[in-house]
């Protein structure tokens, strides 16, 4: 049942009115923005960071280049880890026991043995000794490219990445292989040969992408520019301009605990999917405001709306107070 | 002639929305604060992202890494949305402390607030076609957020084309859209009275 007051709140204004040119107020609103933008524009510009290039990473980092190549090949690397959607190596994160990134499926798959290093050097006019590397890769059983891999891997994890420390073993073509995707990424092949993938037409770039976040380039890139998430980083652009500020809230959770503790079970282990369900949830909530109790009712309990209509306010005549 | 959806819908719309509601030349006396131009400076500085984005949709996101008028009108883009943001969050904020959904005035601020959540995906698709250091880095790291709960199996957000193609036509059609019913919301139930308004003085303060 509605109030006299929810009535006269919803009932056309009979009070006291005044003259209102819409369109006056419109067209000097759309000047002002014009003026103000033009002028910002004029002075600030914009950012625009030249992108990261596969050439850039081999030629500053080649050791680590090298060693996300090996990573590649034995099947370590974060995107060889990661799980859905693009492969089924991990369960991926979870809400208790909704897994809805393992049941999502893979849907963009990607296998970095072949994606990352096999086929964008099957694609290049090679030297005598990657092409026989790769034809012994190519011939070697599952098992046998997966040892030699990791062997390798586990060589170089444990002189820290320094390949002149690396102790001979048996690591089969992968060294080959690995010096040979070094070399293509220095040449400037790579990045054209991830994207083409043999086709002509491509859009997508998650092969590039996910690459460059299994090395430290990127991640070094962006720790660079103060974008890390642990540094509010989501909402920081490069150089000295305005990033997503609006994204300030989602931002938030990934400051402050459990979320910000990835050894905290199960919410800090989940952070990613967690916070973005609690975000959706206060998303609704901002939207089912007018009829959420208590927070419907600040405005009236705390009088800014006095400020706002101030001049109302002194225009009312005193109340005459109730018997 | 009664029965015709056109006539039908045409009587409504005449009912609800007149032309003097449309298109007013008075309104409320205690509309008179600085907090209500917020709201048409926020439709302005969309008005500005939608002139300055079609102008880099015809020359391709590419192009203002090599070309000084490109650089301009990216900036002009660039300027509009933080602006843009500015506006509507003070717009948003004024309304929530006016109360405004009073007086069936729900809708209002519901397409309000999807109108909010809407530009910030629009925006931060945006912010992914840049095609440069910060849509690398963007793409990489909120791939995360989207893959743990599923929805990165669809909405890939390292998938240029995908991103530019919702970021220039899809969102900016929905985010139209609610704009649409959102400014027709406000004119069809007029302004917010003040909260404390008592039906009973207004002939006295008339």
């Amino acid at each position: 049942m509605s109030t006299a007051k929810q009535v006269f709140d919803a009932a056309p204004w009979t009070g006291k009115t005044k003259r209102y040119d819409i369109i006056k107020e419109g067209t000097i609103a759309l000047v002002f923005v014009v003026i103000l933008t033009i002028i910002l524009s004029l002075f600030m510009g914009s950012p625009d960071e030249t992108p990261l290039t596969f050439k850039g990473w081999a030629q500053s980092n080649s050791d680590n280049f090298y060693a996300t190549a090996v990573q590649e090949l034995a099947g370590t690397s974060g995107t060889a880890t990661y799980g859905a959607p693009y492969n089924k190596a991990a369960d991926g994160l979870n809400l208790g026991p909704l897994w809805l990134q393992k049941w999502a499926g893979v849907t963009h798959p990607i296998d970095s043995v072949n994606d990352f290093v096999i086929s964008p050097l099957s694609t290049q006019v090679m030297s005598t000794d990657i092409a026989s590397a790769l034809a012994t890769w190519n011939a070697a059983t599952a098992v046998q490219k997966h040892v030699w891999a990791t062997t390798y891997d586990d060589a170089i994890a444990k002189v820290e990445g320094k390949l002149s420390e690396v102790p001979a073993g048996a690591y089969g073509p992968v060294p080959v292989l690995a010096q040979g995707l070094t070399d293509m990424a220095k040449a400037g092949a790579l990045d054209a040969a991830l994207l083409s993938q043999g086709g002509f037409f491509q859009t997508d770039n998650t092969k590039q992408i996910l690459f460059f976040g299994d090395g430290a380039y990127l991640d070094d890139a962006g720790t660079n520019a103060n974008l890390q998430g642990g540094t509010w980083g989501m909402m920081n652009e490069t150089g000295r301009y305005p990033g997503q500020a609006w994204l300030w809230l989602y931002s938030f959770w990934y400051q402050i605990p459990p979320f910000n503790n990835e050894e905290s079970k199960p919410i800090g282990a989940n952070a990613d999917a967690y916070i973005m369900v609690l975000m959706g949830v206060l998303s609704l909530g901002l939207i089912l405001i007018p009829v959420i109790p208590g927070i419907k009712n600040l405005p009236m309990r705390i009088p800014i709306h006095r400020g706002i209509w101030r001049d109302y306010y002194r225009s009312q005549p005193a109340r005459k107070p109730k018997n | 002639m009664s029965e015709m959806w056109t006539a039908k819908l045409r009587n409504k719309w005449q009912k609800n929305l007149p032309i003097e509601k449309l298109l007013p030349d008075d309104q409320p006396a205690y509309v008179a604060s600085w907090i209500y131009v917020f709201g048409v400076l926020t439709l302005s500085a969309l008005a500005m992202i939608i002139f300055s984005g079609v102008i880099l949709a015809f020359e391709g996101p590419a192009w203002y890494h090599t070309s000084d008028s490109g650089k301009f009108v990216n900036s002009l883009h660039f300027w509009s949305v933080q602006l843009f943001f500015v506006f509507m969050v003070i717009h948003l904020w004024g309304k929530f402390w006016m109360a405004a959904w009073r007086g069936k005035r729900f809708a209002t601020w519901a397409t309000g607030a999807v109108a909010f959540i809407a530009s910030i995906a629009t925006a931060f698709t945006g912010y992914l076609v840049q095609t440069n250091f910060d849509s690398q880095w963007i793409s990489f790291e909120a791939k995360d957020g989207f893959n743990s709960v599923g929805v990165g199996a669809w909405f890939t957000v390292t998938n240029l084309g995908q991103m530019l193609l919702l970021h220039v036509a899809f969102l900016p059609l929905i985010l139209g859209a609610i704009t649409v019913v959102h400014v027709l919301m406000v004119r069809k139930r007029g302004v917010v009275p003040p909260i404390d308004a008592d039906p009973s003085l207004l002939s006295e303060v008339k």
